[in-house]
């Protein structure tokens, strides 16, 4: 790590591989949505310029537009950072634990929150490569851990499994209520 | 004094007991925790304070935000890695001293530092909050409006050398805030046509999209490490003494974190750089800065402690959050209908004061903590990188599910955390999209009100504050240019910056 020289450096970031194909595609978002302006927002008659409902939109596209051209300009005319794609197949990797994310997400008002978020945490834990019993067992206990401090004792709003259902009176409600 | 001792009985409540040790005892465990930090913490507990009241919740997570500096220093000195973003300029001079053989002292003076920092703002802002009830009221809609674009230009500007990136993404967070109907004339803006989208953007939703869930992401993508931390052998009791030798510069640095703290969107980074500088012009041994001075450790950790407490006084006094976590914070004063402003110093000044007195007791928590168990946080920051991932999207999931229990939140949240994944690769900033969102609401609303009232444009600055305010704009633009001008006549070689000075910001 070198030493910072002045205040100015302090605030210095620098450009990584891949800035070009964000710079790339956050310009075409922002253009998308300056096309999209007239359609989607609304002037009103008889109503000042700043109380228009259609003002605050208008102008923060149109910033995300000069300042997306001219990030996107600072990065053309840059030189070039190898190692442009490999970024962006790191990018792309991560959809994986966003599918991860999501099946957990679908699977916890079926299976329960705690059914499902120690299930999640073993599973997750294994595809990593953490395949001894003691990190599997690290696992699942941390995700019984969460379930403990989230719903058994600060009662946050997380629906009852439907599996619940199928369990016997006494039990159901224990469970609806504390996992 | 009368609202002092009614802001005690506020806090004399067991539940505000339970909740400040859990925020200050957690907030030091999770700042120690290299790859995670105060931000995804307090995204990830925000709806669970939701359910609790005001002072409860805001204790708690006043007490990540207070202690997760003391915990980011361990690791910025037995590894050489920041704990948290703002613990960097703490690794020059700790890690040099660990090598050295003095870790012990140098934990010691940080943590003596950073308790003086601490308590030295809020003892600072005790004596200034009468004075604020006195301004506050003069803030009127125009004046709240500027100080929102004060606080907005400020935050772009200080990103330099990325000025455009986040020009851009604190407009993306103002054009977030615009989506879906509208409450004065119910217009539809920007919603497509998707029921979804009517309701607009949650900021809970993009808040812990963009920190925690692309935390998750990044550390689950990325290859495994788990840092090898060697246990420290002694009392901290003896080493804590040495901050008396040092009391130039530990005031002088928490007085460069008041007042860096109050001005939005400046904050730990200029408040630790200013009061290093000055230490280390100051000093009769400015060699050693770098290589392990004690000075510098105290000016950088006194520094970093004294902002949280200052960037109280703008969310409090003004509704402006000048930085990420303050802005978080605000969203707990909305749901609980407390609108953080100038009546809140009129009104309620005993629980401004509540606040106040909670930040002591943390920082004394804090301590005493850290005396008694740094062994035992040696190995919390030896947890392995990716088996944090798995954590951190554990408990994501309880973050956005039990906002409304939704779906499509979690998805939306997703799709922020590969947004937030992206920015972090590339080194690009996340404040600049949250606080576009919330400064972004705030100017909406004020200059609404204001333009009801103004006939001409000059009308808008025809009093004081608001003269003042707008001069202040003016002025930073016309400084920032010329700073340009002269950094681009005496630039420094390219190798001789650090590049990564800003690598672990905003976790």
């Amino acid at each position: 790590m070198t030493h910072i020289k002045t205040l100015q450096d302090l605030f210095k970031r620098y450009r990584r591989p891949g800035d070009l194909v964000f710079a790339v595609l956050f310009l075409l978002f922002a253009l998308f949505l300056l096309i999209n302006l007239d359609g989607q927002t609304t002037w009103v008659n008889r109503t000042k310029l700043a109380a228009q409902p259609a003002f605050w939109p208008t102008v923060s596209v149109w910033l995300m537009t000069i300042f997306a051209a001219l990030h996107l300009f600072g990065s053309v005319v840059s030189p070039r950072i190898e190692g442009r794609w490999t970024e962006v197949i790191f990018w792309l990797r991560s959809l994986e634990y966003v599918g991860w994310f999501l099946i957990y997400v679908l699977l916890a008002p079926i299976g329960g929150y705690l059914l499902s978020t120690v299930a999640f945490a073993t599973l997750l834990a294994f595809r990593l490569g953490y395949r001894t019993p003691k990190t599997l067992a690290a696992a699942a206990a941390s995700g019984f851990v969460i379930v403990l401090v989230f719903k058994t004792f600060l009662q946050v709003k997380v629906p009852g499994g439907q599996i619940y259902e199928s369990l016997p009176d006494g039990l159901r409600a224990f469970m609806l209520t504390y996992f | 004094m009368e609202a002092l001792l009614s802001g005690i009985e506020l806090l004399a409540r067991w539940d505000v007991v339970a909740a400040l040790l859990v925020g200050s005892i957690g907030g030091v465990m999770i700042g120690s925790i290299p790859g995670v930090g105060p931000a995804v913490a307090i995204a990830i507990l925000l709806p669970a304070t939701f359910s609790m009241e005001p002072i409860v919740g805001l204790t708690m997570l006043l007490g990540i935000y207070g202690s997760s500096m003391y915990g980011g220093a361990l690791p910025a000195i037995l590894i050489n890695t920041p704990g948290t973003a703002t613990n960097a300029l703490t690794t020059y001079d700790g890690y040099p001293m660990t090598k050295a053989g003095q870790a012990r002292r140098a934990l010691a003076l940080a943590y003596s530092a950073s308790f003086f920092g601490g308590v030295f703002a809020i003892i600072c802002l005790i004596f200034l909050s009468p004075l604020l009830a006195l301004v506050a009221p003069h803030f009127g809609s125009r004046e709240i409006f500027l100080a929102a674009l004060l606080g907005l230009i400020l935050v772009i500007l200080a990103h330099r050398g990325q000025i455009f990136a986040a020009g851009m993404l604190a407009a993306f967070g103002m054009f977030l805030n615009s989506v879906g109907m509208e409450p004065v004339k119910y217009t539809r803006r920007f919603t497509f046509d998707q029921n979804w989208l009517v309701g607009g953007v949650d900021l809970i939703v993009v808040v812990l999209g963009l920190f925690a869930l692309s935390q998750a992401f990044l550390l689950l993508a990325d290859k495994d490490s788990a840092p090898e931390a060697q246990p420290i052998s002694g009392s901290m009791w003896g080493g804590m003494k040495e901050i008396f030798g040092l009391k130039r510069v530990a005031t002088a640095a928490s007085g460069f974190g008041v007042v860096m703290g109050m001005i939005p969107g400046v904050g730990e980074f200029t408040a630790q750089f200013m009061s290093y500088t000055y230490a280390q012009k100051t000093s009769k041994k400015p060699e050693l800065f770098g290589k392990g001075s004690p000075e510098g450790l105290v000016a950088s950790e006194a520094a970093n402690n004294a902002v949280p407490g200052a960037a109280m006084i703008p969310l409090l006094a003004l509704g402006i959050p000048g930085e990420a976590l303050t802005a978080m914070m605000l969203s707990v004063f909305y749901v609980h209908n407390v609108v953080p402003g100038p009546q809140l110093f009129q009104n309620n000044l005993d629980f401004v004061y509540a606040l106040y007195i909670a930040m002591i007791l943390l920082n004394v928590i804090v301590l005493i903590f850290l005396i008694s168990s740094t062994n035992a946080l040696v190995k919390v920051i030896t947890i392995p990188t990716r088996f944090l991932g798995v954590i951190i999207l554990t408990l994501s999931f309880i973050g956005v599910y039990s906002l409304r229990n939704s779906v499509t939140d979690c998805a939306v949240a997703a799709g922020f955390g590969v947004l937030g994944l992206v920015l972090k690769r590339l080194n690009l900033p996340i404040v600049p999209i949250i606080l576009g969102m919330v400064l972004g609401g705030i100017m909406e609303v004020k200059l609404r009100s204001a333009m009801a009232r103004v006939k001409s444009p000059l009308d808008f600055i025809d009093r004081p504050i608001a003269a003042i305010l707008a001069a202040l704009l003016v002025l930073i633009i016309l400084m920032h240019l010329r700073t340009l001008i002269r950094e681009y006549r005496t630039g420094l070689g390219e190798a001789e910056q650090d590049h990564d000075l800003h690598d672990t910001q905003m976790r």
